[in-house]
């Protein structure tokens, strides 16, 4: 992947850039599709089909771990529940849903208002405007080696430590994000170690994104639950 | 291998050469399956009919009938494509090749020998289990957009039967992650160097039976008899499957075999060595000519041959076992599949998992060494050590050290 990267980012066609619109368009697709067509069980294929693409933007960027995860979570498991319930559920006539006035005017208010937000903060960091990280990497490994260069060409011997520093640097710019498990088990719990060498420290890791997970998982759980009560309204006397 | 070909083409245009190595590994792993399934739906005929006492198989292409497969493959080709009046068009023309994909998809983490991977991910079985659980996504879709009582009845219990068996794998797979330290595939094959009792499955009496609870749940859950109760002949005339025909329904066939390769792979990995022959002839060749050999490019690929050999042949034996077990064995009701899932899997899996985990907390010995501990601490830090490698290219290009200047001189 390394190399990859570093290849093309002269070459004549950038080629990660090319496999990022073309995800990137497939899950936008199909989240289109998600919303407009009318047959619920297509409505759940198009949906899964986006969620995979979803997970393939995050194994382009290089967080394998999160992206496996998204489709374990996502893919695997949520929407496979959702079919279930779907295919357990959906009669004749809940098949093809028609969309109300309202619902269309709630879901333009929800939906543009988190696209306002989300384009903000695409432009908000600098970083995410330009595709030279790699380069950027790779820039400063070789001018760190040629600083280590220069220092022993002065009689100087090289420290342990700047060594150490030389291998996180080439360890950086070969793998581009961070991604071994161990890290991202610290980085839940707030540790970078990825960040110690920039000196950005005080990130506050990935616990946000986990618990934002799990409670889309409790929400999904409610969702069911509701969904199999419903149904016993005739039973009870006193239960409206 | 991307940087062999992009070695070839003028500068800035080395994505041409990453471009032919990704579509010939593509290539490669495509034939893993197409050409398994060729082998092995010929070997299942034969297996079958010795099991059964009789020859299987004689004409088609000499005495073995080894040309079986491809006989079936053209029948196969020229049937003719139906489709059900109810059938939901899309996804039923979809479905096959959301199954084939899953199934697909899975080989690209798995390595065929030391560093012979197409995707070298380092939470490498993470990954492959997440892509297995999505097999049952094309069966669902099968079983519902056909239109037929049968085949939701099939999809529905397939899909109940791998997610449950999805549960017990899971916990099965984390005990070998757990005494290497490493969801990187190729580190925990390489940490079984060594003589044949460093295979994790002879570490400790706790993972041997694991590796038995593995294999029922695999076997379940790439839904092969006696866990076939989805496409029971006689009861549910044949499940999900009852309304493709010909090219589609061999694409579920290629899907079911191609799953059978990778999870006798995945045990031949995580169990069984992988790609590390019972006696270490190649490395202890490197030990004895360390300096004739060490930098023998085509030693070290003839050791990765060697590895190929050996990983294809467990995964063979793998599968010709899943075989044995069909034709042995009765299919399962379904609620034995369920008690049999959540009453003995999932408890004799987690009990070896505190199991193994007590054994390597309490220091209880091993059976094996593995590697020595400052090996197996230089595998577990591959990703270091890889950094160390690069730190080391880098400063000898930029400087050449004082003893090889003295050699010029």
């Amino acid at each position: 992947m390394t190399p990859l990267l570093a290849a093309t980012s002269e070459a004549a066609i950038n080629w990660h850039t090319v496999m990022f619109y073309v995800i990137a368009l497939c899950a936008c697709g199909f989240a289109v599709i998600v919303a407009l067509t009318n047959n619920i069980v297509r409505m759940a294929f198009a949906l899964i089909v986006s969620l995979a693409a979803t997970s393939g933007l995050l194994f382009l960027a290089g967080a394998y771990f999160v992206g496996a995860m998204q489709l374990m979570i996502y893919v695997g498991g949520t929407v496979v529940l959702l079919i279930f319930g779907v295919m357990l559920t959906a009669q004749k006539a809940f098949i093809t849903m028609r969309t109300q006035a309202g619902d269309w005017i709630l879901g333009l208010l929800v939906g543009g208002t988190l696209l306002a937000v989300l384009v903000q903060l695409v432009f908000l960091i600098p970083e995410w405007q330009s595709s030279n990280y790699q380069s950027t990497a790779d820039a400063q490994l070789v001018a760190y080696a040629e600083e280590l260069k220069s220092q022993r060409a002065r009689g100087e011997e090289i420290t342990a430590e700047q060594r150490r520093r030389l291998e996180l640097m080439a360890v950086k710019a070969s793998e581009g994000m961070p991604q071994r498990t161990g890290e991202i088990g610290l980085a839940l719990i707030g540790v970078r170690a990825d960040k110690i060498e920039s000196e950005q420290t005080g990130l506050a890791g990935y616990l946000l994104p986990f618990e934002i997970v799990s409670v889309h998982l409790l929400v999904v759980l409610v969702g069911a639950a509701f969904l199999a009560r419903a149904k016993r309204h005739h039973h009870g006397g006193d239960v409206s | 291998m991307g940087e062999f070909f992009a070695g070839w083409f003028p500068a800035g245009w080395e994505f041409l050469g990453y471009t032919v190595a990704a579509l010939i590994q593509a290539f490669l792993l495509v034939n893993v399956i197409a050409l398994g399934a060729f082998v092995f739906i010929w070997a299942e005929r034969k297996v079958s009919a010795r099991i059964q006492d009789r020859l299987g198989p004689t004409r088609t292409g000499g005495a073995f009938g080894w040309l079986q497969s491809l006989a079936d493959g053209i029948k196969l080709l020229s049937k003719e494509d139906l489709m059900p009046k109810d059938a939901d068009p899309i996804l039923f023309k979809l479905a096959p090749y959301v199954a084939f994909a899953a199934s697909f998809s899975a080989f690209m983490a798995l390595p065929f020998a030391s560093g012979w991977v197409a995707l070298h991910l380092n939470i490498g079985l993470f990954f492959l289990i997440a892509v297995l659980g999505l097999e049952v996504f094309g069966v669902i879709l099968a079983g519902y957009s056909s239109g037929s009582k049968w085949s939701l009845f099939g999809a529905m219990r397939q899909a109940a039967q791998v997610v449950s068996y999805e549960v017990p794998l899971g916990i099965c797979v984390i005990v070998p992650l757990m005494i290497c330290g490493t969801m990187d595939l190729v580190a925990i094959g390489d940490q079984q160097r060594g003589l044949f009792t460093n295979w994790l499955i002879f570490h400790d009496p706790f993972i041997f039976v694991v590796f038995w609870v593995y294999f029922t749940c695999a076997v379940a859950s790439v839904n092969r008899a006696p866990f076939d109760l989805a496409e029971a002949e006689s009861e549910l005339v044949a499940g999900f499957l009852t309304e493709y025909s010909g090219m589609r329904w061999s694409l579920f066939f290629m899907a079911e075999y191609g799953s059978m390769i990778l999870v006798s792979a995945l045990a031949a990995i995580l169990f069984f060595g992988g790609w590390n022959g019972p006696i270490p002839i190649f490395s202890a060749l490197m030990d004895w000519f360390p300096n004739y050999l060490g930098n023998c490019w085509w030693f070290s690929t003839t050791a990765n041959l060697f590895g190929l050999l050996c990983l294809l042949m467990k995964a063979s034996i793998g599968v010709i076992a899943m075989m044995w077990v069909r034709w042995t064995f009765p299919r399962l009701r379904v609620d034995q599949v369920i008690t049999m899932c959540l009453k003995y899997c999932v408890p004799i899996a987690a009990v070896c998992l505190l199991g193994v985990m007590f054994w390597t907390a309490l220091g209880v010995p091993f059976f094996n060494d593995l590697l020595p501990a400052q090996d197996r601490a230089l595998v577990r830090e591959g990703w270091f050590k890889s950094g160390e490698k690069q730190a080391d290219a880098l400063l000898k290009s930029l400087s050449p050290s004082p003893d090889e200047e003295g050699e010029v001189e």
